[in-house]
């Protein structure tokens, strides 16, 4: 069915009114490229596909700061070194993916076609409340796929143009959707990322502060769970790391991004355990 | 002759004039080729109800015509766009192939439908440079043409191409690009001598913009910077340097949908 759609011309499907959502638009005409759609109701539990691993977010006054990882894995073994797993959703948004790598990827790719439909049907974009919602939708669409231990658990996070602050969204495989204050963190190093941020959070943070705090949990995720990667010097690779404010959503260069890295890895260098929070 | 025939000449030509007379009821729309991009014009008193919109990355759509068909068509293609960006790539969504899933769709609708869309469509797609721009217009019945810098429909379209080509010239900066529409849009006998930015609606797809979608909305108060305040100074900029350096503050201000209100970069310079 798909293939008629693509094959050219305007088939009737296309002229048939509906909504503005895309991923219902597939669903009615060309389901089969939905993400997984193939993979489901089979009753093999599939294993050791690349899974993505750590994700963390943190508020400031100005938006939210994302930052991922870059290894994926495949039980013990390290599928990919240079996975990216931080995306822009649309222009005030953004969204992180922990879970199988095959089916986040895809997840991703739709909910950006998803947003971007509407924006330009509607004219206008959908609210930030909307758009989670949205997510919300498409993740709960997986769930045969997750019962099967295909699980794919997105980060969602954005500037709210209405209350102007930054707002992070988290989901669990059912679609349940929380909305999260402060900071937040998924994956296998989410344990870890997220004890780092509770003592590194602070709610005056600037928006350098942030993307050090979000870059410094990364490194403890990275210490203690095998599955999530720290900086690679070597290989100069370093986490994706988003900032989405009033501005819009940018991603950080790399030269700014390094010197950032380099000064988070030679304090390790002098004091593993990275910085002290104070007892009292 | 039997009673009740109608020859097939008699019935493609009345269908025809039938299409033609719902498109004339409407304002014009003007498409141009400029030195940063391509700049859509219409006359459009609606706010809301808009004539120009966007499809894809480096595509804009403009319709004259009956608003629910070519709304039905506008939905249509950007479901075509989207459907091919996903299930391909980005890149391999192409306007070309766009007017040509259009041309197919009108010139169907054209002859077995109960009645002919009353619309004319252009499909515009932004180049990396301006000789790459393309233009399509496309026809009631389905045909298509390629225009060259510029393409114009509508009822009073055959005076106001006269107008545009007296005055066009590839490669014109933004405000003057707008001012050669805007001018040539008054002529039609719809509209008073001089339209006011309110009647207009004006998208730009911009090439120099960095993100991968090019299309943006102008705003009124910037419609009135470009046409008024920088009138003079475009003139003499696009008459005395010859392309090279024209309006080089261009859109860049254009923000995604809506500009703030009062910035006007191309103000001249105290």
């Amino acid at each position: 069915m798909a293939d008629d759609l693509l094959a050219g011309g305007l088939p009737r499907a296309f002229r048939t009114p509906g909504n503005s959502s895309f991923s219902e638009f597939l669903t009615a005409h060309a389901p089969e490229m939905l993400p997984g759609r193939r993979l489901a109701g089979s009753d093999q539990r599939v294993i050791d596909l690349p899974h993505g691993t750590t994700i963390v977010a943190t508020a400031f006054p100005d938006g939210v700061v994302m930052a991922g990882d870059r290894r994926a894995t495949a039980g013990s073994y390290i599928a990919q070194r240079d996975i990216e797993k931080v995306f822009p959703a649309d222009e005030y948004s953004c969204v992180g993916i922990a879970g199988t790598a095959g089916l986040a990827v895809e997840l991703v790719r739709l909910f950006q076609v998803e947003l971007e439909h509407y924006e330009k049907l509607e004219g206008i974009p959908l609210s930030l409340d909307g758009k989670a919602n949205r997510l919300s939708t498409m993740v709960r669409g997986n769930l045969p796929l997750a019962m099967q231990g295909l699980a794919a658990v997105p980060l969602f996070a954005g500037y709210d143009p209405e209350s102007h602050v930054g707002r992070i969204f988290s989901y669990d495989v059912i679609g349940g959707r929380y909305e999260e204050h402060e900071y937040h963190s998924v994956g296998s190093g989410s344990l870890f990322a997220r004890g780092s941020l509770k003592k590194l959070y602070r709610p005056d943070l600037s928006e350098l502060d942030a993307v050090t705090a979000c870059v410094q949990a990364l490194y403890d995720a990275a210490d203690d769970d095998s599955a999530t990667g720290g900086p690679d010097l070597a290989r100069r690779i370093f986490p994706v790391v988003a900032v989405v404010t009033a501005a819009g959503f940018r991603r950080l260069a790399e030269d700014e991004l390094i010197p950032l890295v380099e000064t988070v890895v030679a304090g390790r260098m002098a004091d593993p355990g990275g910085p002290r929070a104070p007892l009292h | 002759m039997p009673f009740g025939y109608v020859s097939p000449e008699q019935s493609m030509k009345d269908r025809a004039d039938y299409a033609r007379k719902g498109i004339a009821r409407g304002g014009s729309v003007i498409v141009l080729s400029f030195d940063e991009g391509v700049l859509l014009v219409a006359e459009n008193r609606s706010r809301a109800l808009h004539k120009i919109s966007e499809i894809y990355d480096r595509i804009a759509f403009a319709a004259v015509g009956k608003y629910n068909e070519f709304e039905n068509l506008r939905v249509a293609g950007i479901r075509i766009a989207d459907l091919r960006g996903y299930g391909y790539d980005r890149r391999d969504v192409t306007g070309r192939s766009l007017a040509n899933a259009y041309a197919q769709a009108l010139g169907s609708i054209f002859t077995t439908e109960p009645k002919p869309y009353e619309v004319e469509l252009i499909v515009a797609e932004v180049g990396r440079i301006s000789d790459d721009d393309q233009i399509y217009r496309l026809s009631y019945d389905g045909s298509v043409a390629d225009e060259r810098g510029f393409a114009v429909m509508g009822g009073a379209a055959e005076r106001i191409t006269e107008h545009v080509e007296a005055a066009y010239r590839p490669a014109l900066p933004l405000s003057g690009a707008l001012r050669v529409a805007v001018q040539a849009l008054a002529v039609d006998a719809s509209g008073a001598a001089q339209l006011q930015t309110e009647q207009l609606e004006v998208a730009v797809l911009d090439r120099t913009r960095q993100r991968a979608r090019k299309f943006g909305r102008v705003s009124p108060a910037r419609i009135g910077d470009l046409l008024t305040t920088t009138a003079p100074a475009a003139e003499a900029a696009a008459e005395s340097e010859p392309a090279v350096s024209s309006d080089e503050q261009g859109v860049d201000a254009l923000a995604p949908l809506a500009p703030p209100p009062g910035t006007s970069p191309d103000v001249e310079k105290p």
